[in-house]
């Protein structure tokens, strides 16, 4: 079964980035290899580029299964962007013994 | 050359002309004994923020604090006439720790129609009254009317609930916050019910933490990276807007940091496509209110107000509006921990959303910077390398904060010798 919306369908093979918490994406993140977060953020940003519009038009409320894992995917992205735009590595540098964990966030 | 007005003394700092100029010591944020007074004089006497209104939803709502500093924990509830009340958290019976899940050093929070002591089953109702005690008759001469939870005092201040381990504390709340602080009661913060919350255990005393958040003279060395790979300058200069300071509680405005109306090519990529980053969403929700109590200093391109409200709690307004708390819990002298609430208008939409996880994850990143240099301050303070450090103009507020943790010590210190004597 399709974990997102069809026009999605490039992302199916990324579909285990599609985590519901804060802490599991940033797991994953800090514990991908770049080559990884390279591969999955190259198949991903242009996905969010094309999409302003459906995502605009996905309400919160009721919102389906396929975008509720297109949201988490796209949540997962922002947490990768750090490591591919800014940091070019997985963790923050200098950050150190430092974690910082999310203890409340919005679901979905 | 400065883009701001400063007062007519040519320096914040010498504006203040209590605080003086001179060099300052760090043995309050390395000292065992010093921690020990601020416990009493501070952790023990003054308001403390331990939650927001939106922690207790309806009437039964209730959650626990544990502020270890004072070597307590409090109960927080909403009873059914949506009075807030807080208690110790601790059996009137043989004084066990009345309410806690699965572990009794860990937090918890829920909905409830009365308290049943795991020990003994002693209950209590939300408003602190006992309403059961097993085999009553076998005690002597036991009154249930007088054997309630022991009030802490507790009081609300635009939706931030604060509570006071003192019996009888020196100063109402809205005396304690002063008018600069005060001012602050009407702005909307019940419109940002949107939340993301962290929580981290580090390696410093609770006030070096405070103080990586008090100036901004760090931000272009240590966050370098806050800005897009063709605008980095490690050499910038920063300069505060408006610098004010209130009893024990202050303010640093800052101006200027309009992202969204920055070019594009300065920015990340996925900044620019979610429209959001560290100044947060960049489409705000316009607030129909007045918005009192921000820009206190009247600066131009207002962009956000950090308060530092004694002892413990920060909170940033921010232009695009929305707001994020944190606070400081010592849980010795050289360890604390560390709690951060984002608070946003609520996402209507899945780009909404993502907006603001954007937001949220830009302040963790950057607030992991700031974490990581906490072990290394606290290893180098604890080496008495130097017994006092020169501070800028900048670092205003860090200069403020330690005289006033020192007043407040000594004030109360004073205070218990006069009532010895």
């Amino acid at each position: 079964m399709a974990a997102f919306p069809t026009q999605f369908a490039a992302l199916e093979p990324y579909a285990d980035w599609a985590l519901p918490s804060e802490a599991d994406r940033y797991g994953k993140r800090i514990t991908s290899t770049m080559d990884e977060l390279q591969e999955f953020y190259d198949a991903a940003f242009p996905l969010l580029d094309s999409s302003t519009e459906y995502l605009q038009g996905a309400p919160i409320d009721g919102i389906s299964d396929e975008d509720r894992n297109l949201l988490w995917l796209f949540s997962s992205l922002i947490t990768v962007s750090f490591p591919i735009e800014c940091w070019r590595q997985p963790t923050v540098p200098d950050s150190g013994p430092a974690s910082i964990d999310v203890t409340v966030e919005p679901r979905p | 050359m400065t883009s701001f007005p400063r007062p007519a003394e040519g320096t914040w700092t010498e504006h203040y002309s209590e605080l003086g100029t001179a060099p300052i010591s760090f043995q309050d944020s390395i000292s065992p004994e010093f921690y020990r007074r601020e416990q009493d004089a501070i952790f023990r006497q003054a308001w403390l923020n331990v939650g927001r209104i939106e922690d207790l939803p309806k009437k039964g709502s209730w959650f626990t604090k544990d502020i270890v500093a004072a070597r307590t924990s409090v109960i927080v509830t909403r009873g059914p006439d949506d009075s807030v009340k807080a208690f110790h958290n601790v059996c009137r019976h043989r004084g066990n720790k009345l309410v806690w899940d699965t572990k009794p050093t860990q937090e918890a929070q829920g909905f409830a129609r009365q308290f049943v002591c795991k020990y003994h089953g002693w209950r209590y109702g939300l408003d602190g009254s006992c309403t059961y005690v097993h085999q009553e008759n076998e005690f002597f001469d036991v009154d249930k009317d007088k054997l309630g939870l022991a009030e802490v005092q507790c009081e609300v201040f635009a939706g931030f609930i604060f509570v006071c381990l003192a019996r009888q504390p020196q100063q109402t709340l809205r005396d304690f916050l002063g008018p600069m602080v005060g001012a602050l009661e009407g702005y909307p913060f019940e419109l940002m019910t949107e939340r993301y919350s962290f929580r981290a255990e580090n390696n410093s005393n609770w006030k070096v933490f405070i103080d990586a958040f008090q100036e901004y003279y760090h931000v272009p060395p240590l966050h370098t990276y806050q800005l897009g790979p063709n605008n980095r300058d490690p050499n910038a200069e920063f300069e505060g807007a408006h610098y004010q300071l209130d009893g024990p509680h202050r303010v640093v405005t800052t101006s200027g940091s309009q992202k969204h109306k920055w070019p594009v090519e300065t920015m990340y990529p996925t900044e620019v496509l979610l429209r959001s980053g560290n100044m947060g969403p960049w489409d705000a929700t316009e607030f129909d209110s007045e918005l009192p109590g921000i820009n206190p200093g009247g600066v131009k391109r207002w962009g956000i107000d950090n308060f530092q409200i004694f002892p413990n709690l920060e909170v940033l307004i921010y232009e695009r509006n929305w707001y994020l708390s944190y606070r400081f819990w010592p849980t010795s002298h050289n360890t604390h921990v560390f709690e951060a609430d984002l608070w946003f208008t609520p996402a209507r939409t899945a780009r909404e959303r993502l907006a603001r996880e954007y937001a949220a994850i830009t302040v963790k990143e950057y607030a992991l910077q700031d974490a990581g240099t906490l072990d290394g301050t606290q290893l180098g303070l604890e080496s008495e390398a130097f017994d006092e450090y020169p501070l800028n103009d900048q670092e205003i507020l860090v200069r403020h904060f330690h005289k006033s943790v020192g007043d407040w010590v000594a004030a109360h210190e004073g205070t218990a010798a006069g009532a010895s004597r």
